[in-house]
């Protein structure tokens, strides 16, 4: 009797879930709001505010997918993911797009069924030393004892970098960030390696900020992407072409503050990208006020860069590999025609 | 008259100064022996070196309510990390300004433990207002009703996911674990082997692994398209875990038995439920009441681990303030708040065990 009931509960659990099976875009409609994976401690990517309010850059990049698909920035729910999680839940579908600081690599790509869309952040690891060592290049570093973190890239990053430049050095381990910049400040070792823009945090926690100084070399591409899954094309459209649109926006200088003026602008490329000329949208299975959407609740790339990881915050970032391409960086956008 | 005299005179004559009051207790538990003079001073040393730098540090040179800056330049504690970003540790990603909803469900909650601490109160009354009680908690936490603004259980966190977790995870994995233990004596052996084998597999396994896989795994196995709530699934993980638990320790209570009083309920003409319910629990769950409630505390202080699986915890929502800039480094201050917090609950739990002991005298046995 009970094993029937339980029998019948199975079947009915299995009949619901192939209900769900269609596209993504479909699902996300359905439900009516995006889940999105983020990191959940990282300040200036994501990470809540006093209030519990998701903020930063990657929190923004997922706002800009919902504005894009419901028109509204809010519709979405953030689920915040360690470094283990992140690529299960993905598959699994416990979550629509993953913006999990994640750098993106042919092995994460092909035997994790995933897709990184259009890089929202070049990072790269480098060294933090106190200026009174009177190092200018990590090349001087040879014997150096390094605070690292333990199991991560950064570590194996580091141990490549050091032996094929020939030079020693002695890692000193320590699991929590929190205890490893108490062991830096301390003195405990010469130096402090990580993703760039995770040393500018450190650094702005320091006694005293000025006596420590980056070091001009950076020993890893770090290229950080939105992921979608596998098999799901027009997903991947939208999500890739999403982030496309906030480095576009920056580049034809649309920003947040003067998009409905652009409305009336006679270039036909901001015609066409804004939905005046209509098509765009229609193509990506959208509405075509979509990037209209996205530049109007979230604001263009340079307006989020400098908003969570910029000059003017705590974590005071250049903009460096991160600007538009016709300013010296990386940013670049494919033509929206 | 003058036997009073004489009485007089004799409580005249009072003990050595040095042999009562409070230079004789120093003397005679302080100073009885070199050994003994010599480890009273090595404390008394250590005491004048910690104490007072540590209540210079914690109370007087400390910052109550100040910017991270501010604090960066006093010398003291800094105790503005708990009091400035406090609404985001105790009620995490909760609506701000419904924060009064977990608060008034914490509320409830502590009245009602309150309320049942007196064993005169387990009446039909007290079990009807848990009822309502917690079917009110429900909809203060989830709204939906009532003109109640919907939160989605993903929002919910920090101490009040902490109490749910715990709460809900003791209360349900102690019958769990009764009857675990029950049947794991068993006659019947298909019943008895499908308990040894639960019993073992769980406690052969960390809690860290089940939660690993509950929060990974198990998504992976269900169709595509279906998710379980993930406080959901780290909660049935902590249930299953303590029950297991419980079980070995009841199974001990029930073995401390004698023989006897299976026999003699048998011969009363009790069947198995009478037998068990009126006989053998009562006095088995008496003798294992210390036992239990350190499992019990151990399984409240292990809710944390749910950290492991970004569940925001009140000690994840805690980690997650250190992060920011402004209070990175003010780690010491925000977890001496935690253990407080984590102490509060754990010590009132063995309190109360205490207090219970002694009311079923369960120390004569």
């Amino acid at each position: 009797m009970k094993l029937a009931k339980l029998l019948i509960v199975m079947v009915a659990v299995l009949a619901l879930a192939s209900v769900s099976m269609a596209g993504t875009l479909d699902d996300v409609r359905a439900k009516g709001y995006l889940r999105a994976g983020v990191n959940g401690s990282v300040f200036g990517f994501s990470m809540p505010d006093k209030k519990g309010v998701w903020k930063g850059l990657d929190v923004d990049t997922a706002k800009a997918v919902a504005a894009a698909v419901f028109g509204d920035a809010n519709k979405v729910k953030f689920v915040p993911l360690t470094a283990v999680q992140r690529l299960p839940a993905l598959q699994s579908g416990e979550i629509d797009v993953l913006c999990r600081n994640t750098t993106q690599t042919l092995t994460r790509e092909t035997k994790n069924g995933l897709n990184f869309v259009h890089v929202n952040y070049y990072d790269g690891q480098g060294f933090l030393v106190p200026k009174k060592l009177g190092i200018k290049s990590a090349k001087e570093l040879d014997g150096a004892t390094v605070c690292v973190l333990p199991g991560t890239t950064t570590e194996m990053n580091a141990a490549d970098y050091f032996r094929s430049h020939g030079m020693k050095w002695k890692p000193v381990v320590i699991e929590n960030t929190a205890e490893l910049n108490k062991a830096f400040f301390a003195g405990r070792c010469d130096c402090l390696t990580s993703d760039a823009s995770q040393l500018a945090a450190q650094r702005s926690v320091a006694p005293n900020p000025k006596d420590y100084v980056l070091l001009p070399e950076i020993i890893s591409k770090e290229p950080l992407a939105p992921v979608v899954r596998h098999g799901d094309d027009q997903w991947y459209d939208i999500v890739n072409w999403t982030v496309m649109a906030l480095i576009e926006a920056e580049e034809l200088g649309i920003t947040s503050k003067n998009v409905d003026k652009m409305l009336k602008s006679k270039n036909p490329q901001i015609q066409r990208f804004l939905g005046v000329t209509p098509g765009m949208g229609k193509a990506l299975g959208l509405d075509d006020k979509w990037a209209y959407n996205i530049i109007k609740q979230v604001g263009n790339y340079g307006e989020i860069f400098e908003r969570n990881v910029g000059v003017n915050t705590p974590l005071g970032l250049e903009r460096g590999l991160n600007a538009l391409w016709t300013k010296g960086g990386l940013m670049y956008a494919a033509p929206f025609r | 008259m003058a036997s009073a005299e004489v009485h007089d005179k004799i409580e005249d004559l009072k003990p050595p100064v040095i042999q009562v009051g409070v230079i004789g207790w120093i003397r005679s538990n302080l100073f009885n022996g070199w050994l003994n003079s010599l480890l009273t001073l090595v404390t008394l040393y250590i005491l004048i070196k910690t104490v007072p730098p540590f209540i210079r540090w914690a109370f007087l040179d400390a910052a109550w309510n100040t910017s991270g800056q501010a604090c960066r330049a006093s010398q003291g504690a800094c105790w503005s990390v708990v009091t400035k970003n406090l609404r985001f540790i105790i009620f995490g990603f909760y609506p701000y300004h419904l924060h009064w909803r977990p608060l008034l469900a914490m509320i409830m909650l502590f009245v009602l433990l309150f309320l049942s601490r007196e064993r005169t109160n387990w009446k039909p009354w007290l079990f009807y207002s848990w009822l309502v009680g917690l079917a009110a908690m429900g909809l203060l936490m989830r709204g939906g009703l009532l003109g109640l603004e919907p939160v989605e259980s993903s929002q919910w966190g920090g101490l009040p996911l902490t109490l749910l977790l715990s709460v809900f995870g003791l209360a349900a994995a102690y019958p769990l674990g009764v009857v675990l233990a029950l049947g794991r004596r068993s006659r019947m052996p298909a019943i008895r082997y499908l308990c040894v084998v639960y019993i073992e597999l769980i406690r052969g396994v960390p809690l860290i692994s089940l939660l690993f896989m509950a929060s990974i795994i198990f998504p992976l196995f269900l169709p595509e398209g279906l998710t379980i709530n993930k406080i959901l699934r780290a909660q049935v993980a902590i249930i299953l875990f303590t029950a297991a638990y419980i079980a070995e320790v009841v199974r001990g209570g029930l073995q401390a038995m004698p023989k006897g009083q299976y026999e003699a309920a048998e011969s009363l003409g009790l069947n198995y439920y009478q037998t068990m319910r009126l006989v053998i629990l009562p006095q088995a769950l008496k003798i294992v009441i210390p036992p239990t409630v350190s499992i019990l505390i151990s399984a409240f202080k292990d809710t944390s681990l749910v950290v492991i699986i970004a569940l925001f915890d009140v000690l994840k929502t805690t980690q997650s303030v250190l992060s920011n800039p402004e209070w990175m480094g003010f780690s010491r201050e925000a977890y001496i708040f935690l253990a407080l917090l984590y102490f509060l609950g754990c010590f009132s739990m063995s309190n109360y065990s205490r207090k219970l002991e002694k009311e079923l005298s369960a120390g004569e046995l």
